[in-house]
């Protein structure tokens, strides 16, 4: 960012901290709930999603008593819902690395303002994820049966070679590198705001969380070094961890998942899905915790713009499906395909169609990139379409080769819990969260902004 | 060629006893690292709210050598991705599925990616919190708005040439709005 302030304005070049903000009232701003007790309305937020949490534990609890029997699952359907929420969280959490990581490597200034909250989110929407991966087994209390490690069951190994176990890696390995990646970030920050702690309590709490930071600038040219590094791995690492996932489909021979579009469409879904997330997250703490500030209109804007590229990418994926079951001629793809669209679920692949398709069509328009409410609406319209994309892509299922195996499946009560539930505990890890650190990288946006180098010259 | 060199791997030192300067601007601290560098002050630093850029050439420090860290570390998790997969599979526990040969490498890929990362990512940041001297729970903080808003230039006592009357004079001299001698004794 070399750019004085007069060329930034000949440019028409947005500020990416508006208001004419010193480095101190970025401080202040941004530690500011953190600092304050909870509104009332945080509080309401907080009581309701954590007992619809605590709900979900109880539930989890009695469904793992009882067997997995509860379930909609049946013969030809054996997945449900559990996996249907796996993929969804685990594409939830792509964008949050994306915007961190990818954005970072290509200098893009304006991921500071939202990196830390859409890293946050990486974080919790995996482990949602991660947790319906151990649930979906049936026995999770034998979920350590996925990692290889030396036991006394003979020299009995994990198969390297069948999809869960790459699940269990990629998702590991994703899930420690962004912590990681997140915590190291957080550092200088909750540093920051243990030094303007009065309470003794709260100077303790953020003293062990600080790790004992000072700003060091040769700690400093270390750390950035790392971001970097980190942010280097992390960006495969997301393509990786889609496209594992998006194995788990593929390698099995069923038409309609077994093909090579696979892995691009799932890692776009995600991304998509994952941009949708972070605007709806975004446009609430920017009201909540008044960051408008730092999270500037020109942020919503580009992530729109994304969100709609990425809706263009889902939509010629949904489009190249057809067309390759039409042109490979292989008439079992061709009936899946057909049955998708116009069997039992195709209500299910026409709300999918209208909410990822259409929907982020209105980001042509600028007047409605810069609208809250539209943009608002859009992002929510968009989750919901990517977790039907999911329930589509798993009711493949439910007509397989033989038409005396066909079944329907009808999810329970106990289904509709569990998808709840993960909102329940993804809300309530990100409330708890936002109360603790800053939700914006304090030390990351001082670095943008234009003052910083033009104002007093 | 290009080989890894021992400074790059410069450590944090703690900041027990010596001289700090407080300056308003991150121009002003750019401005102090140099002079102080010219002064020939070895080990001095700079403590800042976020990293201001070209500091480090300012400070004459060498860019940081942690990429070799990841570099080999990342050489190490494939090694052990490799061998792994192919010990248990190929000979602990030899198990024939559909035909296929006992190293069917191409199914190890994944795996052996995902350990190349997770082995580089997490040797790298260790080897930071050993170089940056964390975590650590009790470290004294000079001044509460170095982490906010202000700038530190901080002289260890342990530099070459260190006489506290010249290195105050010679703070004040570069404009330092506040000028703190540190002492071991008077440590809260």
């Amino acid at each position: 960012m070399s750019l004085t302030q007069a060329v930034r304005d000949k440019l028409d070049i947005p500020d990416l901290v508006t208001g004419g903000k010193s480095l101190k009232d970025v401080t202040v701003d941004i530690a500011k709930p953190n600092e304050d007790f909870p509104t009332k309305l945080w509080w309401n937020t907080f009581l309701l999603v954590l007992t619809i949490t605590l709900i979900d534990v109880a539930i989890i609890g009695y469904l793992f008593y009882e067997g997995l029997y509860l379930l909609g699952i049946n013969n030809p359907v054996g997945w449900g819902f559990f996996v249907v929420n796996f993929v969804f969280w685990i594409g939830i959490g792509h964008a949050g690395t994306l915007i961190s990581a990818v954005l970072y490597l290509f200098r893009q200034g304006w991921r500071t303002g939202i990196n830390r909250a859409a890293e946050a989110m990486t974080i919790f929407a995996v482990l949602v994820a991660a947790s319906n991966l151990i649930l979906h087994v049936g026995r999770p209390w034998l979920g350590f049966w996925l990692f290889p490690y030396p036991n006394e069951r003979g020299p009995l190994w994990v198969n390297f070679r069948s999809p869960l176990i790459w699940d269990t890696f990629a998702v590991s390995t994703y899930l420690s590198i962004s912590m990681v990646f997140w915590y190291l970030g957080l550092i200088p920050d909750l540093a920051t705001l243990r030094d303007r702690a009065t309470e003794t309590w709260r100077k303790n709490l953020y003293n062990i969380l600080a790790f004992g930071w000072v700003g060091s600038a040769r700690a400093w040219s270390h750390l950035e070094i790392v971001s970097m590094i980190l942010a280097a791995l992390s960006t495969p690492l997301v393509l990786s961890v889609h496209t594992i996932v998006s194995f788990d489909f593929a390698v099995s021979i069923l038409p309609g998942w077994h093909t090579t579009i696979f892995p691009p469409y799932f890692v776009a879904g995600a991304i998509f899905s994952g941009f949708a997330m972070v605007v709806t997250l975004m446009v609430i703490a920017r009201e909540v915790f008044n960051l408008k500030n730092y999270i500037t209109m020109k942020h919503l804007d580009n992530m729109n713009k994304i969100m709609m590229v990425t809706g263009l990418i889902v939509g010629l994926a949904y489009g190249t499906e057809f067309f390759i079951a039409w042109y490979s001629g292989n008439e079992y793809e061709g009936f899946a395909f057909w049955n998708r669209a116009f069997g039992p679920y195709g209500w299910a692949y026409f709300i999918m169609i209208s909410c990822n398709v259409l929907s982020p069509q209105v980001f042509w328009f600028r007047k409605l990139r810069y609208n809250i409410p539209v943009m608002f609406v859009a992002s929510l319209v968009v989750n919901v379409g990517m977790w039907f994309e999911r329930f589509v892509i798993m009711m493949t299922l439910n007509r397989d080769f033989l038409p005396s195996s066909w079944a329907m499946y009808t999810p329970t009560l106990f289904d509709y819990a569990m998808l709840i539930g993960t909102f329940g505990i993804f809300f309530t890890l990100f409330l708890l969260w936002c109360r603790i650190m800053p939700v914006i990288a304090i030390a990351e946006v001082k670095t943008v902004m234009p003052q910083k180098e033009g104002a007093h010259h | 060629m290009y080989l890894p060199k021992l400074e790059q791997f410069h450590k944090y030192k703690e900041m027990d006893e010596g001289v700090l300067g407080i300056f308003d601007t991150p121009e002003a601290i750019m401005h102090a690292a140099e002079k102080t560098k010219a002064k020939d002050y070895i080990g001095f630093d700079c403590i800042l709210p976020y990293p201001v850029h070209g500091i480090d050439e300012a400070m004459g420090t060498p860019r940081s050598g942690l990429p070799w860290v990841t570099f080999f570390a990342g050489i190490f998790g494939c090694t052990i991705g490799i061998l792994f997969q192919y010990l248990t599979h190929a000979h602990d526990w030899p198990l024939n599925i559909s035909g296929k040969s006992l190293n069917a490498w191409f199914a190890y890929v994944p795996i052996i990616f995902e350990l190349t990362v997770f082995s580089a990512g997490i040797y790298t940041v260790a080897a930071l919190c050993f170089l940056s001297g964390i975590p650590k729970a009790t470290r004294r903080i000079l001044h509460p708005d170095l982490t906010s808003h202000k700038f530190g230039l901080w002289i260890p006592k342990s530099a070459k040439g260190y006489s506290e009357s010249d290195v105050v004079s010679f703070v004040k001299s570069l404009g330092g709005s506040e000028v703190i001698v540190v002492k071991l004794e008077n440590q809260k």
